[in-house]
């Protein structure tokens, strides 16, 4: 209770800090799953107990930072931290369309997204926390063996210009958490981890490894496959990438004290 | 791979074209139903705002990068430190049976071949992955043991998150694939002077003339 209280007040400073509130967080509790690509085949991961933001960080809130750190605004930042489309639809450094105030903010690279999450004392969710809080369900923490959540996620896949709806719309899943689905794909704190084997002998031949060979080998079923596509899209990803279909979300340890 | 100003947008821009289409036909060969289409990355036409070669150059130097870093001899840098001189780069961790000692060894390769032509301002920096295990001690002992305790090798530790934020100035992919391997790609890096990319050679024990000939040129 009183590690919550705290948490709680530096959130509150934080948010007065910059003028702005950033998304209200989960709590997940962690356990044992097997990632698609981990450390071994069907070799289970630890994933510790963690606060995951409940929706995509959006331009509304993305503003809010840049007001705070200037240096992250579209004419200030340095090309080695985001490429020549960063923040694509901003008008400006200091206007964002209105009506997308509330979508999840867009063309942001890896290295802004992680220094927005630092700044509210936060950082960006790994591979496996994003993949263990998004195989929950609106009723079940693992519901990948659920046809009709494997349809949802595909029919999102196949959907153009869902980065344009508002964040929060959809029913939260098991642990309180919306839109890992629907909207944006989402940066990763280690999508950079992504490499097939333990093989580090070999390390000209693991991107066509992970595009073509392990599309048969390991996407046998269409819950991979819908995994599968994310872990080819983050591999196929450089930090200063920045591209309309590809947002963020924050997480937080747990202060165990 | 090229990595100078403008270049550097038409390689990313050009990759990630080829990768969408690796991805369709990678689907056709898994998958008999109909691809889903991963919501199709615009390629947006180069918007590139006017900037003198110079500017665009500066942005992209890894001076910019707001880490610290120790080195083996216990001083704390930032790379901004380093200024003025050619870094040959290269991420590794001591405790690696396969893959490093190659690379380490790629390295030293690198240095006996630049060293006859060589002018001072040339350094060889040797990052490590594994900063829990590779104290700047550990380093230390590591560059005696191997020979490399000359002025021109720099090994850096640092926390893992400017691990993490460096690796992905380079590209280079790492993952810790049990508590005490990890898995990495074999990327030896070349900053010029400015602290911007000129160079990347992949792989380990391949013919590294080209990267040789690359830091001579760039140092003076």
């Amino acid at each position: 209770m009183r590690s919550l209280s705290i948490y709680l007040f530096s959130f509150f400073v934080v948010a007065i800090s910059v003028h702005a509130q950033p998304s209200a967080m989960a709590r997940v509790k962690g356990g044992y799953y097997i990632p698609l690509y981990g450390m071994g085949k069907d070799q289970q991961v630890y994933v510790q107990d963690y606060y995951m933001d409940v929706t995509p960080v959006t331009n509304r809130q993305f503003y809010a930072f840049i007001k705070a750190h200037p240096e992250w605004s579209k004419s200030k930042v340095k090309r080695i931290f985001a490429d020549a489309n960063y923040l694509h639809t901003w008008e400006s450094d200091h206007s964002y369309p209105e009506k997308f105030a509330d979508s999840p903010v867009n063309f942001v690279s890896w290295f802004a997204a992680d220094a927005y999450c630092k700044c509210y004392g936060k950082r960006l969710p790994t591979i496996d926390e994003w993949e263990y809080a998004a195989m929950a369900g609106e009723k079940t923490k693992d519901a990948r063996k659920d046809s009709m959540y494997i349809k949802k996620i595909l029919r999102w896949y196949e959907t153009p210009k869902t980065q344009t709806l508002k964040v929060g719309q959809s029913p939260p899943n098991y642990w309180g958490i919306k839109d890992l689905f629907g909207l944006v794909w989402e940066w990763a704190y280690d999508f950079n981890a992504i490499i097939l084997t333990g093989e580090s002998r070999n390390n000209a031949d693991t991107d066509k490894g992970l595009f073509c060979a392990s599309g048969s080998i390991g996407a046998n079923d269409l819950m991979d496959y819908a995994a599968f596509m994310r872990y080819a899209f983050r591999s196929s990803l450089k930090a200063n990438y920045t591209i309309n279909n590809l947002g963020f979300r924050c997480a937080k340890d747990i202060n165990n004290k | 791979m090229h990595f100078r100003g403008c270049q550097i947008k038409i390689v990313g821009r050009i990759g990630r074209t080829l990768i969408l289409t690796g991805m369709c036909f990678g689907m056709s060969c898994g998958t008999p139903r109909r691809p889903p289409q991963p919501q199709t990355t615009e390629i947006h036409e180069l918007q590139e705002p006017v900037l003198a070669t110079e500017d665009l150059n500066d942005e992209m130097s890894i001076f910019h990068l707001p880490s610290f870093w120790h080195t083996q001899n216990q001083d704390t840098i930032e790379f901004k430190d380093l200024k003025g001189n050619v870094l040959v780069v290269v991420m590794f961790y001591t405790s690696c049976k396969a893959a490093c000692p190659r690379l380490v060894a790629d390295m030293q390769s690198i240095e006996a071949k630049v060293r006859p032509s060589a002018k001072k301002n040339i350094k060889y920096v040797l990052v490590t992955i594994d900063p829990e295990v590779d104290t700047p001690n550990k380093l230390k002992k590591f560059s005696k043991i191997n020979k490399m305790d000359g002025d021109q090798w720099l090994f850096l530790h640092s926390d893992e998150e400017s691990i993490r934020l460096f690796a992905n100035v380079l590209s280079v992919k790492y993952a810790q694939i049990s508590p005490i391997d990890f898995s990495h790609s074999n990327i030896i890096s070349v900053f010029d002077e400015h602290g911007i990319l000129q160079h990347q050679q992949e792989g380990l024990g391949v013919d590294n003339e080209e990267t040789v000939n690359k830091i001579i040129n760039l140092s003076h």
